[in-house]
C-alpha cells in the first residue's frame, strides 16, 4: 500500500516533481506515463528512497503504513526488496555479469530471509518458473550474457519478488525488448500483481503496454500529475491537451520509440530548470489561456474516476 | 578456451625465447670481445686467447647461442667467471630471498591499494577521497630507494625498532622476517599509490552500471554492494595493472637490495657487474625478464577466470 | 577546476625547476667543483642555505647543477626514444597488415624489459656511464611511443579528410607527415611530458645505483647514493635531493595530466 502526498523532488531550484499524490491499495494497478524527463521514473526512485544523493524531497510518504518521509538510508534498505521492490530498463547491463543469475537470486533470499543454502536455491527456482523461466534448473547455473533479454527480464522480475513485496515499480521494463517478448513481460507483471495482491506501478512511454497492464493511469508531464483515470476512459477520451497530444503521436498499436519529438505538440520538453511557473505545458500547449503561464492548474476531479490539472477542464463536483 | 590456452602458451614461449636472443646478441656481441669484457681491457692477447678457448668463444655466435640456450633450457646457466661455481648455484642460494621480499611487497601493494582505492571510491568527492587521491599523487612521484632511507632514517637510526639493513638469514625466521619489513614497505608505499588510483577510477566506473542499481533495490547494504558487486567487475583493469606491477615490484627489488644490503639476486646482480661477471649478469637479467613475461601471461590467463564472458567468447 | 589546479601546479614546478637549471648555466652560488675540507657537513646558514656536504660543497649549488642533468636526460632519452617509437607507431598505422602486426609484437617484446633491466645489461657490457643510462630510458620509451602512436594515428586514419587525400592519390607517407602527425602531436605531446616525469625517476634510481651519472657530475641520484654511506653523519643531506626528484616528477606528471585533460575534455569528465 502507497500513500504519497505532495511529494515534491528538487535539484536546487529545478523541481523534478511538483506536488504528486498518489494512493494505491493492494493489488492496484498503475501506470505512468510521459515522456522522458516528465518524471514518472523520478517518482519510481522516489518510492524506492533512491533519488540521487543531490536530490530533495518533501512531502509526505507511507509504505504500508510506515512514514518514510524522513527515512534514513538504513529505514529504506529494510523496506526495498522486502516491501517494495524495482525492476529496471536494459536487462543487460542490470545483472552483475560475473555472476550465475541463480547466485544473483539466491542473494536477497539468504540475506533478508535468512535462508540456507538448499533452502535458497528452492525458492529461487520456485520463483524462476512462477515467472515463466524455461528450464529454470539449468538457467539458475547461467550468466547473464548466457540468457535472452526476455528472459533477463524474467529474472529481474524473479530477483525482485524474492522477499514477497507487496509493491512492484517496474521502470520501462520492456522497452529494450522485442515487442512479442514485450507483450510476455507484461502479461506476466498483470497476472503477478493480481495472483499475489500486489501493487504494481508500471512506468512506461509505451501507451499499448500500458493498456494492458494496468487498470489507472496517471499522465506525468513535467514532474506532475496532468490527468489520472482509468486506462480505458483516458486513452479513448483524453481531456488534458497534452493526452491528447500524446495519443495522436502513438505511432502503431504495439508501441514504438516516443522519447524523442511528438508531432502533435510542437517543441521539446523544456529543461526542467526552465519549466514554466504555472501549467508546466504552457508554452507548448495549442488552446493556451492567458493565466495559464502564471497559475498552476489543480489535479481536479472531473466526474468519475477521473482527474485532470487544466484550465479548460472545468471541475465536477460529485 | 583450450585453444586460447595453447596460443597464449605458445606466445608466450616464444617471448622468452626471443628475450633470450636480445639478451644474447646485447651482451655477447654488442660489446665485441666478451673476453675483453670480462678480463679488461688491460689484459694480455695471451689471457684473453685462453679464456676464449675455455668459454667456447671463438665458435660461430649462433652455436654459441645454443648451447647457451640448450644449457639454460636443463636449468644450467653456465659457470660464474668471478665465483667460480655454477650461476645456479648462485642463483638458487639467493632466490628465496629475492622471492620472499617480491612475493611480500607484491601482497602488500595488492591489499594496500586495493583497500585504499575502494576507500577513496566509496568516499567519491569527499575528504577520504581527497587525501587518499592527494597521497597517491605523492606517492607516484616518491623515488622508492628514496623513501627506503626515509623509513631508515626514522625507524633504524631515530627510533631504533627495525634494523638498517642487512639480513641474518632464514635460520632465524623472526629476525629475518623483521629486516624484510622496512624493505616490503618502501616496494608498496610507491606501488600501492599507482593501484589505488586504478582501483578508484575503476571502482567508480562499475558504480555507474545498472546492476549496481539492482542490488540497491534488492535492499543490499552499501558494503556488500561494494565488496559482492562493485569490486569484482572492477577487477579486470585492476589486474592489468597488478600485471604490471609485479614487473615493477620484481625490479625495485634490486634497488630495494642494493638500499637494505640484502643478500637476494639484485645484489649479485650489482656484485657481478662489478666483477665483470658477464654471464651471470646475462643469466639474471634473462631471469629477471621471464618473470616480469611471467607475470603478463599469467594476468592473460586470470582474465579468463575472472571474467565469464569472456570465457563464452573463446570457446 | 581541479584539473587546472594540477595543471597550474605542474606548470609552476617545472618552471621553477627550469630556470633553475638554465640559471646553473651560468651562475650558481658556490662553485660546486671545489673542494673545501674546511667547510664540510655545514649546518644551513646565510651563506649555505642548505649548508655544505662532506666535501665541503654548497648543496644548493649542487643540486642546482644536478637539475641540468636530470632535465637534459630526460630530454634527450624521452626525445631519442620518443622519436623511434612514433615513426614505427606511424609506419606501422599506416601500412597495416602484417607489417604492423611484426612492429607491434616487437613493441610488446620491448615492455619485457623495465628501464633497469636494460641498463644493467648495458652496464655489464659496457661499463656503467650517463649514456648507457640514457640509452636504457631511451629504450623504454620505444615501444611506450610506439602504441600510443599507432593507437592514435589508427584514428586519424578514418577521417574523412585522409580518405578524401587518399582518393586523390596521395601516398601514405605524404598523408601521414600532412595529416597524421600534426593531429597526433598533441597526444604525444602529453604522453612525452608524463614520461619526462618517469624519466627523472628513471635516472635518479640509475645514478643511485652506480648505473648513471658517475662522478664528479652531480647528479640528485648520485647525492643521495653518497648521503645514505653518511646517514648517521648528516640525515639532512639525505632530504634536500629527494625532495627536489619529487618535485621534478610531480611537476612533469601534473603538468602532463593537465595537458591531457585541455586535449581531451572528454576524458577529463569520464576521469572526474
Amino acid at each position: 500500500m502507497i500513500e504519497a502526498e505532495n511529494i515534491s523532488v528538487a535539484f536546487g531550484e529545478a523541481e523534478a516533481l511538483r506536488r504528486v499524490s498518489l494512493s494505491l491499495r493492494p493489488g492496484e494497478r498503475l501506470g505512468l506515463v510521459g515522456e522522458s524527463g516528465s518524471g514518472k521514473s523520478m517518482l519510481g526512485l522516489a518510492l524506492m528512497g533512491m533519488l540521487p544523493e543531490a536530490a530533495q524531497m518533501t512531502g509526505r510518504l507511507a509504505i504500508d503504513g510506515h512514514d518514510l518521509s524522513r527515512a534514513t538510508d538504513n529505514e529504506w534498505r529494510d523496506m526495498r526488496a522486502r516491501k517494495v521492490a524495482m525492476i529496471f530498463q536494459e536487462p543487460m547491463m542490470a545483472l552483475n555479469p560475473l555472476r550465475r543469475v541463480g547466485d544473483t537470486v539466491m542473494e536477497p533470499l539468504r540475506l533478508h530471509l535468512g535462508l540456507s543454502k538448499s533452502d535458497a536455491r528452492r525458492r529461487a527456482l520456485e520463483l524462476f518458473e512462477e515467472t515463466g523461466i524455461q528450464e529454470p534448473e539449468e538457467k539458475l547455473r547461467q550468466y547473464p550474457h548466457e540468457l535472452s533479454g526476455g528472459q533477463r527480464q524474467r529474472v529481474l522480475i524473479a530477483l525482485a519478488l524474492a522477499c514477497d513485496p507487496g509493491i512492484l515499480i517496474a521502470d520501462e521494463p520492456t522497452t529494450a525488448l522485442d515487442a512479442h517478448v514485450a507483450l510476455r513481460i507484461t502479461d506476466l507483471l498483470t497476472r503477478l500483481a493480481r495472483d499475489r495482491g500486489m501493487v504494481l506501478v508500471f512506468i512506461s512511454h509505451d501507451l499499448a503496454a500500458v493498456a494492458r497492464t494496468v487498470e489507472t493511469v496517471a499522465v506525468m508531464y513535467g514532474g506532475e500529475i496532468v490527468e489520472k483515470g482509468p486506462v480505458a476512459q483516458v486513452l479513448s477520451d483524453p481531456r488534458h491537451p497534452y493526452t491528447k497530444g500524446l495519443l495522436h503521436a502513438r505511432p502503431t498499436i504495439t508501441g514504438g520509440e516516443l522519447r524523442k519529438r511528438l508531432p502533435m505538440i510542437p517543441g521539446n520538453v523544456p529543461a526542467l530548470a526552465d519549466l514554466p511557473h504555472g501549467c508546466r505545458f504552457s508554452g507548448r500547449c495549442s488552446v493556451e489561456l492567458p493565466q495559464c503561464a502564471e497559475v498552476r492548474p489543480a489535479l481536479l476531479g472531473i466526474g468519475g474516476l477521473r482527474a485532470c490539472a487544466c484550465h479548460h477542464v472545468p471541475e465536477v463536483v460529485e | 578456451m583450450q585453444v586460447f590456452l595453447i596460443k597464449r602458451t605458445l606466445g608466450f614461449l616464444t617471448t622468452i625465447l626471443a628475450i633470450s636472443v636480445i639478451v644474447f646478441l646485447v651482451m655477447n656481441v654488442l660489446p665485441g670481445d666478451p673476453s675483453v669484457t670480462i678480463l679488461g681491457i688491460d689484459s694480455s692477447e695471451d689471457a684473453r686467447a685462453a679464456l676464449r678457448a675455455q668459454l667456447g668463444l671463438d665458435d660461430p655466435i649462433w652455436q654459441r647461442y645454443l648451447h647457451w640456450i640448450w644449457g639454460v633450457a636443463q636449468g644450467d646457466f653456465g659457470t660464474s667467471y668471478f665465483f667460480r661455481v655454477p650461476v645456479g648455484e648462485l642463483i638458487a642460494e639467493r632466490l628465496p630471498l629475492t622471492l620472499s621480499l617480491a612475493a611480500f611487497g607484491t601482497l602488500a601493494t595488492v591489499v594496500l591499494g586495493i583497500v585504499l582505492g575502494v576507500i577513496a571510491a566509496a568516499n567519491h568527492g569527499r575528504a577520504g577521497d581527497w587525501i587518499i587521491m592527494l597521497l597517491s599523487q605523492l606517492g607516484i612521484a616518491i623515488p622508492a630507494f628514496w623513501l627506503s632511507m626515509l623509513l631508515v632514517l626514522l625507524f633504524a637510526v631515530k627510533l631504533r625498532w627495525l634494523p638498517p639493513g642487512g639480513f641474518p638469514g632464514w635460520d632465524e625466521p623472526v629476525a629475518a622476517l623483521r629486516s624484510l619489513i622496512l624493505p616490503t614497505t618502501a616496494l608498496a608505499l610507491v606501488q600501492s599509490a599507482v593501484l589505488a588510483r586504478v582501483t578508484r577510477s575503476s571502482a567508480l566506473e562499475v558504480m555507474r552500471l545498472d546492476f549496481v542499481r539492482t542490488a540497491r533495490a534488492t535492499g543490499m547494504t552499501r558494503g556488500r554492494i561494494l565488496g559482492r558487486h562493485i569490486l569484482p567487475n572492477a577487477l579486470v583493469p585492476i589486474v592489468t595493472i597488478v600485471g604490471m606491477q609485479v614487473a615493477a615490484v620484481v625490479t625495485g627489488t634490486i634497488v630495494i637490495e642494493n638500499v637494505f644490503y640484502l643478500p637476494g639476486l639484485g645484489r649479485l646482480v650489482f656484485q657481478s657487474i662489478s666483477n665483470r661477471d658477464l654471464f651471470t649478469v646475462q643469466a639474471l637479467v634473462v631471469l629477471f625478464a621471464a618473470i616480469v613475461v611471467t607475470a603478463n601471461f599469467l594476468v592473460d590467463i586470470a582474465y579468463v577466470l575472472i571474467d565469464p564472458r569472456l570465457k563464452g567468447r573463446l570457446s | 577546476m581541479t584539473r587546472a589546479i594540477n595543471l597550474r601546479i605542474g606548470a609552476g614546478l617545472v618552471l621553477v625547476l627550469t630556470v633553475a637549471a638554465l640559471l646553473s648555466l651560468v651562475w650558481t652560488p658556490y662553485d660546486y667543483t671545489v673542494l673545501s675540507v674546511t667547510q664540510k657537513f655545514r649546518p644551513p646558514s646565510a651563506d649555505h642555505w642548505l649548508g655544505t656536504d662532506q666535501l665541503g660543497r654548497d648543496v644548493v649549488s649542487l643540486l642546482m647543477a644536478a637539475s641540468v642533468n636530470s632535465l637534459a636526460v630526460a630530454f634527450i632519452s624521452v626525445g631519442i626514444g620518443g622519436s623511434i617509437g612514433t615513426a614505427l607507431g606511424l609506419t606501422a598505422s599506416a601500412f597495416g597488415g602484417w607489417v604492423e602486426t611484426v612492429i607491434m609484437r616487437v613493441a610488446d617484446l620491448g615492455f619485457a624489459f623495465p628501464a633497469l633491466l636494460f641498463a644493467i645489461m648495458l652496464a655489464a657490457a659496457f661499463g656503467p656511464s650517463l649514456t648507457n643510462a640514457i640509452l636504457a630510458i631511451a629504450f623504454i620509451n620505444v615501444p611506450i611511443f610506439t602504441r600510443v602512436a599507432r593507437g592514435a594515428a589508427n584514428q586519424i586514419w578514418t577521417r574523412d579528410y585522409v580518405l578524401a587525400g587518399r582518393a586523390a592519390g596521395a601516398s601514405q607517407f605524404s598523408l601521414t607527415i600532412d595529416h597524421v602527425l600534426p593531429n597526433i602531436s598533441a597526444t604525444l605531446i602529453v604522453q612525452a611530458t608524463i614520461e619526462f616525469a618517469v624519466a627523472i625517476l628513471a635516472e635518479a634510481a640509475l645514478s643511485y645505483l652506480g648505473l648513471g651519472a658517475q662522478p664528479p657530475m652531480p647528479s640528485w641520484g648520485r647525492m643521495l647514493n653518497e648521503a645514505q654511506t653518511l646517514m648517521y653523519l648528516a640525515p639532512q643531506l639525505a632530504i634536500y635531493p629527494g625532495l627536489c626528484i619529487i618535485a621534478a616528477v610531480l611537476g612533469f606528471g601534473l603538468l602532463g595530466d593537465g595537458l591531457r585533460d585541455i586535449s581531451d575534455p572528454r576524458l577529463a569528465r569520464a576521469r572526474a
